[in-house]
C-alpha cells in the first residue's frame, strides 16, 4: 500500500480572506491543519531603504504607506523617534491633537478590523455598520490634513496645521431637497471639534448594535470561542503586543507603562482578557473603542478651552509660518533651507514606540549627523503576530485559518513593509 | 435561575432576534448614502487631489523655477527646467509632474514659496494612453485657469491655519 501524504494548500496571496497578500502554505490532514507557513515580502517597498536617501521630513508620507489602515499612528512614532533624537519640546496642543488623532486612528482601524473580520467569519452587515462610523472619522482627517488616509499631517515637533474651524457640508442635489441637506448639515455645523463631539456621543450606541449583532450570537461564538488560544506565557514568548497580548490576561499597554505625550493626563482603562482566544480578543478591541472614545471626548475638552501653537518655533528645525516666509527675510531662507537641505541631526540613535492599533509600533532611528537617517528599522507589530501563525492555527480545522488571520489584525503594508 | 433563562434564551433563539431586530431597525431607518455621480460627499478646502499652477491676475504664470518642490518631492515626481526669459525673469522652460509616482502628500503646494503649485480638489481624473497622466506645464496651467476661483477660495479659507 502507498504511504497517504498530507495534503499541501496554498492559501492565498489573491484569497480575499488572507487580507492583502498573504501566502499560506498550509499542510492539511484531512481538514485539520498540520502545519502553516506563511510567506511574507509580496509588498516589499523598501520603505527602511528609501528612507535612507530621503531627509528626514520627507519619509513622513511614507509611514502612512506602512500599517495603511491606521496612518497617523505609524507617522507618530517616526516624528517621536526623531523629535527624541533632536530633543526638542512638541507644544502642548499639538500633543493632544497627537493623541486625539491617534485614537481617532485607533477607532479607525478597529472599525476596519471588526468589519472584516466579521465579513470572514460570516457576518456581511457589520462591514457596513463599521464604514458607516468610518466615514465620519475619515472627515476628520480630511477636514485636517486634506487627505482621508495618506494624512502626512504630523511632522517631527508637532503637527502641520490647526484644526479647521468649519466643516464642509453636503450640497442639495436631484438626490437630496434642501431641507434634507440641511437634516444632513446639523452636525456640520461648528468646527470639526463640535463634529467629532457629536460623534463621540453618538459613537457609544453604535457600539452598543454592534455587540447586539455580535457578542452572544451563537454562530459568532461557535466560530471564535477556544479557536487559536494563547495563555499568558506563550504570548509573551511570541512577543505579541497589543490585544493580542492583552486578550490573553496581560495589562500591558505603552499609553500607560511608558506614556508618551499627554496619556498620563487622560482617564482610561485598559482592557484586559482571560482566555486570550479570538473571542476574547473581539471584546478587548471593542472595548479599546469604547475607551479611545473616551480619550477623544476629553481631548476635544482640552482642545477646545486651549488655543496655542502646534509647531515647535525654532525654525531651524521646522517650517516657519507662511506670513513670515512672505515677509521676513529670516523667515524665507528658513523656508528653503528647510526644504532643501532639511535639518541636521544629531550623531546617536533612539527607539520610539506607540501603542498603535495592532500592538507596539516602534522605529529605530540610527544618526550619523546629516540631515538624512542613517538607518531605519521599523519594528511592525503584524510581523511578530504573524510570526505565531503556526503556533496558533496548529490542530485547527481549516475554516479557523481565516478566524485566526482576521484576529491577528495583520496588514501587509507593515509586515512587509 | 441565570440557567433557566440562559436555556430560554438559548431555546428561542433571543440573541438571534436580538441582532434581527438591529437589522430591522435600519431597514426602515433614512439611508445614508449618497448617489455618487450626481452628488458628492463634503469636500474639505484642504483637499489634495490633482495638481494645479497658477497665474497671477495679470495672466503671468506664478511659478519662478525655485525648484523647492522639486527638491522636496519624496517620490521624485516633479521634473523641472528652467530658463531666464528675454525680460530677465526666471521661468521654467518645462515643468512635468508624474501622477503615476507622485503619492499626493502635499509638499509641494506647502514649499512652494509663491503659492504656484497647488493641488486642487479634483479626484477624478484618468489616462486613456501612456502620458496621458504625465501633467505638463501646458496641462497644469489649463486646470489653475479653469478652477482658479475654487483654487483661490480654497487657499483664502486655509491662509489662517498655515
Amino acid at each position: 500500500m502507498s504511504e497517504i501524504q498530507n495534503y499541501t494548500l496554498n492559501f492565498g496571496p489573491q484569497h480575499p480572506a488572507a487580507h492583502g497578500v498573504l501566502r499560506l502554505v498550509l499542510e492539511l490532514d484531512g481538514e485539520v491543519i498540520q502545519r502553516a507557513d506563511p510567506h511574507v515580502g509580496l509588498l516589499h517597498r523598501g520603505t527602511e531603504k528609501l528612507a535612507e536617501s530621503r531627509i528626514y521630513n520627507q519619509s513622513v508620507g511614507y509611514m502612512d504607506r506602512l500599517d495603511y489602515v491606521s496612518m497617523m499612528c505609524n507617522e507618530h512614532a517616526y516624528c517621536m523617534t526623531i523629535e527624541k533624537l533632536l530633543d526638542i519640546e512638541v507644544p502642548e496642543r499639538a500633543q493632544y491633537i497627537r493623541v486625539m488623532f491617534d485614537e481617532i486612528t485607533r477607532i479607525l482601524n478597529h472599525l476596519m478590523w471588526l468589519g472584516t473580520h466579521a465579513l470572514d467569519v460570516g457576518a456581511m452587515t457589520m462591514f457596513l455598520y463599521c464604514f458607516r462610523e468610518r466615514e465620519d472619522l475619515m472627515d476628520t482627517y480630511e477636514a485636517v490634513s486634506g487627505a482621508r488616509m495618506h494624512a502626512s499631517y504630523y511632522r517631527p515637533g508637532g503637527v502641520y496645521r490647526d484644526l479647521p474651524d468649519s466643516m464642509p457640508q453636503y450640497e442639495a442635489s436631484q438626490w437630496h431637497n434642501q431641507k434634507e441637506v440641511d437634516e444632513m448639515n446639523k452636525n456640520r455645523q461648528g468646527s470639526l471639534l463640535d463634529f467629532l463631539k457629536d460623534f463621540t456621543e453618538r459613537f457609544e450606541a453604535y457600539v452598543d448594535e454592534y455587540e447586539i449583532l455580535l457578542t452572544n450570537n451563537r454562530i459568532w461564538k461557535q466560530r471564535t470561542v477556544d479557536i487559536g488560544c494563547l495563555t499568558e506565557e506563550q504570548a509573551k514568548d511570541l512577543s505579541m503586543t497589543g490585544p493580542m497580548l492583552r486578550a490573553s490576561g496581560v495589562a500591558w499597554d505603552l499609553r500607560k507603562m511608558e506614556p508618551y505625550e499627554v496619556y498620563d493626563k487622560l482617564d482610561f482603562d485598559i482592557p484586559v482578557g482571560t482566555n486570550g482566544d479570538c473571542y476574547d480578543r473581539y471584546v478587548v478591541r471593542v472595548e479599546e473603542m469604547r475607551q479611545s472614545n473616551r480619550i477623544i471626548s476629553q481631548c476635544i475638552d482640552w482642545l477646545q478651552n486651549n488655543p496655542g501653537p502646534v509647531m515647535n518655533e525654532d525654525h531651524k528645525l521646522t517650517m516657519p509660518e507662511r506670513i513670515d516666509m512672505k515677509q521676513d527675510m529670516e523667515g524665507l531662507i528658513h523656508h528653503f533651507k528647510h526644504f532643501t537641505e532639511g535639518y541636521m541631526v544629531p550623531e546617536g540613535e533612539a527607539y520610539c514606540a506607540v501603542e498603535h492599533p495592532k500592538g507596539e509600533f516602534g522605529t529605530y532611528i540610527v544618526s550619523d549627523g546629516a540631515n538624512k537617517p542613517y538607518r531605519l528599522k521599523i519594528r511592525a507589530p503584524g510581523f511578530a503576530h504573524l510570526s505565531a501563525m503556526d503556533f496558533l492555527v496548529k490542530g485547527h480545522m481549516l475554516a479557523d485559518v481565516v478566524t485566526v488571520i482576521g484576529t491577528l489584525d495583520i496588514v501587509f503594508g507593515e509586515i512587509d513593509r | 435561575m441565570h440557567q433557566l433563562t440562559q436555556f430560554f434564551d438559548s431555546l428561542f433563539l433571543a440573541e438571534l432576534f436580538k441582532g434581527l431586530s438591529v437589522t430591522g431597525k435600519y431597514l426602515f431607518k433614512k439611508k445614508i448614502t449618497v448617489q455618487y455621480p450626481e452628488e458628492k460627499t463634503p469636500q474639505s478646502f484642504r483637499f489634495r487631489g490633482l495638481h494645479a499652477q497658477r497665474r497671477y491676475a495679470n495672466g503671468e504664470e506664478r511659478c519662478i523655477a525655485c525648484k523647492l518642490c522639486e527638491a522636496i518631492c519624496p517620490a521624485l515626481a516633479i521634473s523641472i527646467e528652467s530658463e531666464q526669459r528675454e525680460d530677465g525673469t526666471r521661468r521654467t522652460k518645462s515643468y512635468d509632474i508624474d501622477l503615476t509616482k507622485c503619492i499626493f502628500c502635499g509638499f509641494c503646494e506647502e514649499s512652494c514659496p509663491v503659492d504656484s503649485i497647488v493641488e486642487t480638489r479634483i479626484f477624478e481624473y484618468y489616462g486613456e494612453e501612456r502620458g496621458d497622466l504625465l501633467m505638463t506645464k501646458e496641462k497644469l496651467l489649463a486646470v489653475g485657469d479653469k478652477y482658479e476661483a475654487q483654487i483661490a477660495a480654497d487657499r483664502a479659507q486655509d491662509a489662517p491655519y498655515r
